[in-house]
């Protein structure tokens, strides 16, 4: 292929990968007719597992490479449409696309953080960071550091900061993959992992950058296919509208509607809600008497009588769920999970609040869906159990929600601008823009990475509004005997995803007696739209896909990081093209199968620590690379303690304040959620950045030319940074 | 390699667009999102305008930038002679 020119080469892709969709679809209908002639559910699963993972194995033996500009950068001749595609792969993870539309189902507007967050960072990609970071056109983002700053320091940090956030964000997509496989083959979570790990590992290792970009893009086209489909479908189904992000404002309305007749007790709806939100009451207060009662033990050093007694109910419910005449054998595993879990007073405590704080939101009203940082309520209770209050006390409790609501909004806006710096600062993503063959073309392909993304960004607000809209208007108020077949369906094959419990004994269904996980929504959405199971077998391929890419990416950056920066520029500088490819791939086997083997351990919080990787990539990255491009005077000392400061007000606030760490809600600083600690460390990464610039003399004059080469897509008599 | 005073009013013509742009971001992301209690006083189509910046409206809005940024800097460049040539 060497010989084309770039406009033949891009000419060239479009043809493979039209022909590749078209291909892919027809292996779609293909499925639909087995289906048709009766082929299993599961059968079909594997098909598609099996074909896709095929597939992207077979795109990276073909790329596969032993030169080093292909190995790290793709051979810099992506086209700026394909660097889009593939971009827009690596971004979207598997919590985007399964994870995001049901976030927004259950918190309604506040989720809406996050789509902001992870589109308007491209804005910042654009504006201070892919073009320049082009004309460098080295391999890594600690590089950019290293040539920028000088010395080893600066590059190290930022090696250190690189691996810290790629981590946590691979284990999450890995378990992704773990998660994914099982559930639509039946495999162990387990194995799941290690399957999933075959897939990222064949086109990574064997073709580095130049196999993920191709592969990425070949996902990112079955991961929009199916994420489209069943939500255009619903939209048809519901509004008779094809175009989901306009239809769905009908929609809306009716979701509005139903929340309030929902939360009015003298309508026929509200009055049964009523009934069963007054159970959950109960629920809660004996709930919170229980945690009193273990929290005085626990101070008396009494707790372990507590948690055997807990103990022993539990192993009698799992003798009488053995002793039954039909064994239920996914109840009885939950229970030994439960037995397991159950490891002494700290975990029971988790449990017991976990209980009365999912109690405590379903005894409550409905929150609306589109009304952003709603209070807490406070004045509508008090009416309620007080109609005669006196307009102090009605005062008094206003002031209380709108605090509430106001620390809200606070929280909102710190974690968008913390999502979006740490969109703009996440070394996997801006690597990405050194594969492009021009300045002019990384310019191009920010934009096309955002419109990728938007694309399914702005359809999951519709799809979460037409999921609510179906569960209000068909699911509640229907009856136990008569069920739609996806609710039965669902929560027969996982509780979490989807309870439903009689609880007031009407025999009718209401809306506090529904349990849904955020992640049904988009694994069911081809089944309240009436689909076949061939189009929820495409929606698994699609998350899976989504979690794939991410992971190559992140795995890519983790070992380039080691095999390039600290091995070839700091150990090694003399090894040879061969040996440099060889530590690049062994290191990434290593971290593959460490990644794997925590993603196995099934962590808790890993949400948590997704989100954080945002707050530690701004507050660590985003203040040296901008001011290393904007501001000539920067330095290395500025670079290295801005980056530390950043990096470690950030770690600071989160180790204070988060409960994994032993933190407490007490130690936060105006209200500001750990998650969004970047708030702190952005700003003091650019004050330390500046402040350590300005106590120590001006950069060389080399350095000076290096800001100057890289502002200017093309200068007469420039130097030359480009790594060979 | 010595910059011309073309070029430092390239560079400033560069800075000035992307505060330009900058600023725009910052309304669409920032100044919606702290009113949206207000705008949801709007609606339009079925939707309350502050639930509709955050789901869309200011989605539209990054990736116009982001286009409005690629094709003027583009321009800018030819404008400046720092082009770069058709196969780099």
């Amino acid at each position: 292929m060497a010989a084309l020119t770039q406009s033949q080469f891009a000419a060239q892709l479009k043809k493979y990968y039209s022909f590749y969709t078209g291909g892919f679809i027809a292996f779609v209908i293909v499925l639909a007719i087995l289906e048709q002639m009766g082929v299993p559910n599961k059968v079909l699963g594997y098909l598609f597992l099996l074909a896709t993972i095929g597939l992207y194995a077979g795109i990276g033996i073909m790329s596969k490479t032993a030169d080093v500009s292909e190995y790290y950068v793709a051979g810099r001749r992506v086209p700026a449409i394909f660097n889009g595609m593939a971009t827009g792969a690596d971004w979207m993870s598997a919590a985007s696309f399964i994870g995001m539309a049901g976030t927004l189902y259950l918190t309604g507007y506040d989720g809406l953080a996050f789509v902001m967050g992870w589109t308007g960072g491209y804005v910042l990609v654009a504006l201070f960071l892919a073009p320049y970071l082009r004309k460098f056109g080295q391999f890594t983002i600690p590089d950019f550091l290293g040539a920028r700053y000088g010395g080893n320091i600066p590059r190290m940090i930022g090696v250190v900061a690189a691996i810290i956030c790629s981590f946590v964000y691979v284990v999450a997509q890995i378990y992704g993959v773990g998660l994914i496989t099982s559930r639509f083959t039946g495999l162990e979570f387990q194995i799941g992992v290690f399957v999933g790990l075959a897939g990222i590992l064949v086109c990574s290792f064997l073709g580095g950058m130049r196999a993920v970009t191709w592969t990425q893009v070949a996902q990112y086209i079955i991961l929009i296919i199916a994420y489209m489909i069943p939500v255009v479908w619903l939209s048809v189904k519901h509004t008779g509208n094809p175009i989901p992000q306009i239809a769905y404002g009908q929609a809306l309305q009716g979701v509005a509607a139903k929340e309030k007749e929902l939360n009015d007790p003298s309508t026929a709806l509200g009055a049964a809600e009523a009934t069963v939100r007054a159970l959950h009451k109960e629920k809660q207060l004996a709930t919170e008497e229980k945690l009193k009662a273990l929290e005085e033990a626990m101070k008396n050093g009494t707790a372990d009588s507590i948690v055997a007694e807990a103990r022993a109910k539990l192993d009698t419910e799992l003798a009488e769920l053995k002793a039954a005449p039909e064994q239920d054998t996914k109840k009885i595993a939950a229970k030994e999970k439960e037995i397991k879990d159950l490891t002494g007073p700290e975990a029971l405590k988790k449990k017991l609040k976990k209980a009365a704080e999912g109690a405590k939101a379903k005894a409550g009203p409905v929150a609306a869906h589109a009304v952003p940082f709603s209070g807490k309520g406070a004045e509508k209770k008090l009416l309620k159990e007080n109609p005669d209050a006196t307009p102090e006390e009605i005062a008094k409790a206003k002031a209380e929600d709108e605090k509430a609501s106001n620390i809200k909004r606070k929280n909102f806006l710190a974690l968008v601008l913390c999502l979006m710096v740490g969109t703009a600062a996440l070394p996997h993503i801006l690597m990405r823009y050194y594969t492009t063959p021009s300045v002019r073309e990384a310019r191009q392909s920010v934009f096309w990475s955002l419109f990728f993304i938007f694309l399914l960004y702005f359809t999951a607000p519709a799809l979460a509004v037409l999921a609510k809209y179906e569960v209000y208007t068909n699911l509640v108020g229907s009856s136990f005997s008569a069920l739609p077949a996806w609710v039965s369906n669902w929560s027969a094959v996982d509780a979490e995803l989807m309870k439903i419990v009689d609880m007031n004994k009407d025999g009718f269904v209401q809306l506090a007696e529904i349990t849904i996980g955020g992640d049904l929504i988009v694994l069911a959405t081809p089944e309240i739209a009436g689909l076949p199971y061939v189009i929820s077998g495409l929606v698994a391929a699609g998350g899976l896909a989504a979690a794939l890419s991410t992971a190559d990416g992140l795995l890519l950056t983790i070992a380039n990081a080691l095999s390039h920066d600290v091995y070839y520029k700091m150990l090694d500088p003399h090894a040879s093209t061969v040996r440099r490819l060889t530590v690049s791939k062994a290191l990434l086997l290593v971290v593959a199968v460490i990644a794997a083997s925590v993603a196995a351990m099934k962590p808790g919080d890993i949400l948590f620590l997704v989100g954080a990787a945002f707050s530690l990539a701004a507050s660590a990255f985003f203040p040296a690379l901008v001011l290393g491009v904007f501001w000539k005077r920067a330095n290395k000392l500025g670079a290295i303690i801005g980056m530390l400061a950043g990096l470690g007000v950030c770690m600071y606030y989160m180790f204070i304040t988060y409960d994994f760490f032993g933190g407490v809600d007490a130690n936060q600083w105006w209200d500001i959620k750990p998650i969004a600690a970047g708030i702190f460390g952005i700003p003091i990464g650019f004050i330390g950045v500046i402040v350590g610039s300005m106590i120590s003399p001006a950069p060389s004059k080399e350095v000076q030319e290096l800001v100057d080469h890289v502002r200017y897509p093309n200068l007469e008599g420039d130097i030359d940074t480009r790594a060979a | 390699m010595q910059l011309t005073d073309k070029h430092r009013e390239y560079w400033s013509r560069n800075l000035r667009l992307t505060a330009v742009l900058l600023a725009i971001w910052f309304v669409a992301t920032f100044v919606a999102s702290w009113y949206a209690r207000e705008l949801n006083e709007i609606v339009i189509l079925g939707f309350p305008l502050g639930f509709y910046m955050g789901a869309q409206g200011s989605l539209i809005i990054f990736v116009l930038i982001i286009w409005f940024y690629a094709r003027s800097m583009n321009k800018l460049d030819k404008e400046y002679g720092v082009h770069e040539g058709e196969e780099a």
